[in-house]
């Protein structure tokens, strides 16, 4: 027999922080670079990374950074929660129904297809240029790919535990529990994953075209001044934000509710 | 705390990718506390038995009963798949939780322990042996219904050592516990280390060609005795169906 079983895992925490330090070298490695072209190439258009964390500290203290950050990540947030609460319970649907997914799977296509840009416009023309079409718009260019990702999550499911769940009469809500939700779980967080990064280029792009305030709207109006400097501090201030939310909440919750894959590791 | 009879009364299956009827008014009792080896060639119906008597299939015509009651109805039988098929992201000890949550954990850890698994509560499928996983997927059927197990092919993929370890395992359970048990085997071997009585399944739709019962206990059985009891069940399996 095997050694005796394992000592408890440690906290998702604690994994998330021992990853931390080669990306972290990584980061360096890349702010190194940027400092070296722009002392190489230097001019108003290229500016140096401590030029950008200066700005970047001024507009915190003195402009509207906090304001801008809280709204597009408000609507991201808003949008991110909608396509996958929706998106989940779509796929689920079209995962157990051939009926379902063989009369609707061409709108999803389409809807995989259709540029991001194009529902932008047509949803602004149609309702205006206002916070529900921002969001609607935004949550309609996530949706198809969350059912599509749960839809192929659903198909997988291994019939030998419905067996199992027969042969032990598991109720339905434990079937849910214990075995369908388990089993799609890694799909829930490739779909969050990969949508999450989706949802802030196109809340950032819809903003672009047309809001009163966010990230994105506030970078359009630098691109007014070709103020690059403004530009990148903002990229850098949302960036640091979507490396927060990876480092202090998707890695840990992936790593709690994935635990028995990362056991099998070495 | 003897188990319950088994009554299979005209039982048929039939498939629709299957030209003729997978069972067709098959009947047969399983005495309290009997342990039944269904013997017969891979495809026979065995396992399709096996699976109505534990209500995961129940489409079928006739009656599968427990002790008097409908199959789907009586409470469950304690199942042991051909594969451990325990749940991958559960502790060996929560899978047992998962099928009977009103087992305490302290119960759960002491029929784990029954099966040579203490100390390996907190350990996840994938951190245990073919045989451990076995074990587990015995000890959860034992935390389910003690008085009735299901057993499909238990040793099935498993080396001859491992085999013979399960085999122990299994042979110490059931002289202790007397449960009612069909065995389901492809390998007459399997049946005289085990079962009391024996029945050949052959033919399609499946017939029984043999029914024997075994004189001498299993654990007085020396390794002639198996070795006849084997080569007779072999036999009959063999022996064309009329």
């Amino acid at each position: 027999m095997p050694g005796r079983g394992p000592a408890a895992a440690t906290g998702s925490w604690g994994t998330a922080w021992r990853a931390l330090p080669l990306e972290l070298i990584s980061l360096l490695l890349l702010l190194g670079v940027w400092q070296a072209l722009a002392t190489l190439f230097p001019g108003r258009l290229f500016p140096t990374p401590t030029a950008v964390a200066l700005e970047l500290w001024q507009h915190l203290t003195d402009g509207k950074l906090l304001a801008d950050l809280g709204k597009t990540l408000s609507r991201a947030f808003v949008a991110f929660g909608i396509a996958m609460l929706l998106g989940t319970a779509i796929g689920i649907a079209f995962g157990r129904s051939r009926l379902l997914d063989r009369l609707f799977s061409s709108w999803v296509v389409i809807g995989l297809n259709l540029p991001a840009i194009v529902i932008a416009i047509v949803l602004y023309i149609w309702l205006g240029l206002n916070e529900f079409a921002l969001v609607l718009a935004v949550v309609l260019n996530k949706l198809p790919l969350v059912v599509t990702t749960i839809r192929e999550g659903v198909r997988s499911f291994a019939p030998d535990f419905d067996d199992l769940a027969r042969a032990y009469r598991l109720s339905f809500w434990r079937r849910m529990r214990l075995i369908w939700v388990p089993q799609l779980m890694p799909f829930v967080l490739a779909a969050a994953r990969t949508g999450l990064s989706l949802i802030w280029k196109i809340v950032l792009v819809f903003e672009v075209l047309g809001s009163d305030g966010g990230v994105g709207f506030r970078i359009s109006v630098f691109f007014q001044f070709f103020d690059i400097t403004g530009i990148l501090a903002y990229s850098t201030a949302f960036i640091l934000v979507v490396f927060a939310f990876e480092y202090l909440v998707l890695r840990p919750f992936e790593g709690r509710v994935l635990r028995w894959r990362r056991r099998s590791s070495p | 705390m003897i188990g319950p009879e088994l009554r299979l009364t005209g039982v048929g299956k039939r498939f629709d990718w299957l030209p003729e009827p997978l069972l067709d008014d098959l009947s047969l009792t399983v005495a309290p506390g009997e342990v039944l080896a269904l013997v017969g060639p891979s495809g026979v119906g065995k396992s399709t038995l096996l699976r109505m008597i534990g209500g995961v299939d129940t489409v079928f015509a006739g009656h599968v009963t427990i002790d008097g009651v409908e199959a789907r109805e009586a409470p469950p039988a304690g199942f042991v798949f051909q594969d451990p098929r325990l749940l991958p992201w559960l502790t060996a000890l929560d899978n047992i939780l998962a099928v009977r949550p009103q087992t305490a954990r302290d119960e759960a850890a002491a029929i784990l322990a029954r099966v040579g698994l203490a100390g390996y509560e907190q350990a996840y499928p994938h951190e245990l042996s073919g045989g451990m996983q076995r074990r587990v997927a015995i000890a959860r059927a034992l935390s389910v219904n003690p008085r009735l197990l299901l057993l499909d092919e238990p040793f099935v993929s498993l080396d001859r050592a491992l085999a013979r370890e399960i085999e122990q395992l299994l042979a110490g359970l059931l002289d202790a516990d007397h449960p009612t048990t069909v065995l389901v085997t492809h390998l007459s071997e399997d049946a005289a280390a085990l079962a009391d009585r024996a029945v050949v399944l052959a033919g399609r739709p499946a017939r029984i060609t043999a029914d024997y019962r075994f004189e001498s206990p299993r654990s007085r059985r020396d390794a002639a005795e198996r070795e006849n009891i084997a080569s007779r069940l072999a036999e009959a399996a063999l022996e064309p169906t009329r």
